[in-house]
């Protein structure tokens, strides 16, 4: 009986669905925008990530060696740095090295090469370039690198300069701006899929509140609560399958395109300066499609029976 | 099997619907409940089938208090009640057939039952040729014979009609009232409101008549007297 009663609530739910024709539409159309919403909400997260992390990768320190210091010297420094804690990445870009990047550079330039030739020696330091994890930590390996300079070998110091304090204004605003802005996009986001909530909810009750006279008439023939609202939950179920999957198409559509909107908005100069960022809508929806699909999905699902269980609890009661 | 004891009802705005109204009706009855508008009648019928609660008093169901049964129990108790309103609350959205085996499927009948008895019971009525219709589709004489055939489909103990005639003409009031006749004669307890003197006079019965929510009368042999 179970199975049969289980069955009829299914068949109930989607002919009901089918038969509310225009409401099961606005519903829908609701519930895709509030989806809509949550997927721009994924898709900005992702592209504040990756424009945090091209911000966070183009600040570095770079240490300038002497020109006559010896490479064991600097690998051995290399080294002692490397072991920091905070340090996520290191570089040694000896002279050599230096010099060549400088010419293949400028292999076009015969002016440019006429003049390096003309100087006669490498003119180029060996470099260490370091990254820190967080661009608030570069405070403190700038600050052990200048004790560490004064170690020097023999009592001459092999390093001729460090561009941290060059940069320190750039990074300690990066440092307080970065934490400011994860917040901020966090609470804005709370804030939306509230309002989204919200919206979705008072749209599903207000279909509900046109089948008011159906659940009394449920009721009088002696209907249990679980088999008047179990069509409402169904139906409400089917307006989140239909919005998750307008929902994903929009989003894939946006995805896809997103290249050519950020060409026309931002201009080919505008693409060109955060290169990084081009193809990162498309390629963060391919490779966490399993990902977008279930919140997607899922939030339409939760949305559409959660209201629709809710919204017809008012009416049980007598 | 049924009985009002002194069963009263006053609104939040003082207003009395009922007043002190005991009275009892027994299987295989045909009760026809008279008054004129705001008697106290819908309101009678509401304290039955436990729509509305009463402010003083009981109203029983053989030996339960309607008011104390739990809502599992209250399920069961309506499934042995059909009710045919003035309104005919039809579900829109279902067609007759499936308004009918709504309440068959509710009452836990088998799909087997339902097939067999959703086309009967539309016969009986005279609607073979309208079970696919939708509400939206019917007359008001229809609508009504959907919603008789509703409440007798499960066989209920006792079926109440609240002013099942007051929204149709004279010639589809006298099929109605017909086809309730033809439902006692089967064996079902009917307890009928109106205020039409012409219903009253073809039902004939037992006729209780309400006045400002009281029972100012209660005849044997059917009079309308107002």
């Amino acid at each position: 009986m179970i199975l049969t009663h289980f069955k009829r609530v299914i068949r109930s739910g989607f002919v009901n669905f089918w038969r509310s024709g225009f409401l099961s539409f606005s519903a829908i159309v609701v519930i895709t925008l509030s989806l809509t919403i949550f997927g721009s909400l994924i898709f900005g997260s992702a592209f504040g990530r990756a424009l945090l992390k091209e911000v966070k990768n183009k600040v570095d320190i770079n240490v300038y060696f002497v020109l006559d210091s010896q490479e064991t010297d600097i690998l051995s420094l290399k080294k002692v740095i490397e072991n920091l804690p905070e340090v996520e990445k290191i570089e040694y870009i000896s002279r050599e090295k230096a010099l060549a990047d400088f010419r293949d550079k400028w292999k076009d330039n015969t002016l440019i090469l006429q003049g390096l030739d003309e100087i006669g020696t490498n003119p180029f330091p060996a470099v260490i370039n370091i990254k820190a994890k967080e661009p608030s930590q570069y405070a403190g390996i700038a600050s052990f690198l200048d004790s560490k300079s004064s170690l020097s070998k023999e009592g001459v110091s092999i390093v001729e300069k460090v561009n941290y304090n060059q940069n320190k204004i750039i990074i300690d605003r990066l440092g307080r701006i970065i934490p400011a802005v994860e917040k901020t996009g966090s609470i804005l986001a709370i804030i939306f899929i509230i309002v989204a909530i919200i919206i979705t909810f008072n749209t599903i009750r207000l279909i509900i509140f046109t089948a008011k006279d159906e659940i009394s008439v449920m009721k009088l023939v002696g209907a249990s609560n679980l088999y008047i609202r179990g069509p409402f939950v169904i139906s409400g179920i089917m307006y989140g399958v239909f919005s998750g999957v307008l929902t994903l198409i929009l989003l894939g559509a946006f995805s896809y395109y997103s290249d050519v909107i950020l060409l026309k908005f931002a201009g080919v100069q505008g693409v060109q300066d955060f290169s990084l960022l081009v193809n990162v809508f498309s390629v963060y929806f391919i490779s966490n499609f399993p990902q977008i699909f279930a919140i997607i999905m899922g939030s339409g699902i939760v949305l559409g029976a959660v209201s629709s269980y809710l919204a017809v609890k008012r009416y049980l009661r007598f | 099997m049924i009985y009002f004891d002194k069963v009263s009802k006053i609104y939040p705005d003082e207003s009395i619907a009922l007043d002190q109204v005991s009275f009892g009706v027994e299987p295989n009855e045909f009760i026809t409940i008279v008054g004129h508008s705001g008697a106290g009648k819908t309101t009678l019928i509401k304290m039955l089938i436990a729509e509305d609660k009463p402010t003083e008093g009981a109203v029983f169901f053989e030996s339960a208090n309607i008011n104390k049964l739990k809502k599992s129990e209250m399920n069961k108790l309506r499934r042995r009640i059909g009710t045919v309103f003035q309104d005919y609350r039809l579900i829109p959205n279902k067609t007759a057939y499936e308004n009918i085996a709504f309440a068959m499927e509710a009452a836990g009948r088998t799909d087997a039952e339902i097939h067999s008895d959703v086309p009967h019971v539309l016969d009986l009525v005279d609607l073979g040729n309208k079970i696919w219709s939708f509400p939206g589709e019917l007359s008001g004489g229809e609508k009504q014979r959907v919603a008789i055939a509703r409440a007798i489909v499960t066989q209920p103990d006792i079926i109440i009609a609240d002013e099942p005639t007051g929204n149709l003409d004279p010639i589809n009031t006298f099929e109605i009232i017909k086809i309730l006749q033809k439902i006692h004669k089967m064996g079902t307890t009917v307890l009928l409101t109106t205020h039409n003197k012409g219903v009253v006079d073809e039902v004939g019965g037992r006729v209780i008549t309400m006045e400002k929510g009281k029972i100012i009368r209660d005849d044997k042999a059917g009079k309308y007297i107002l």
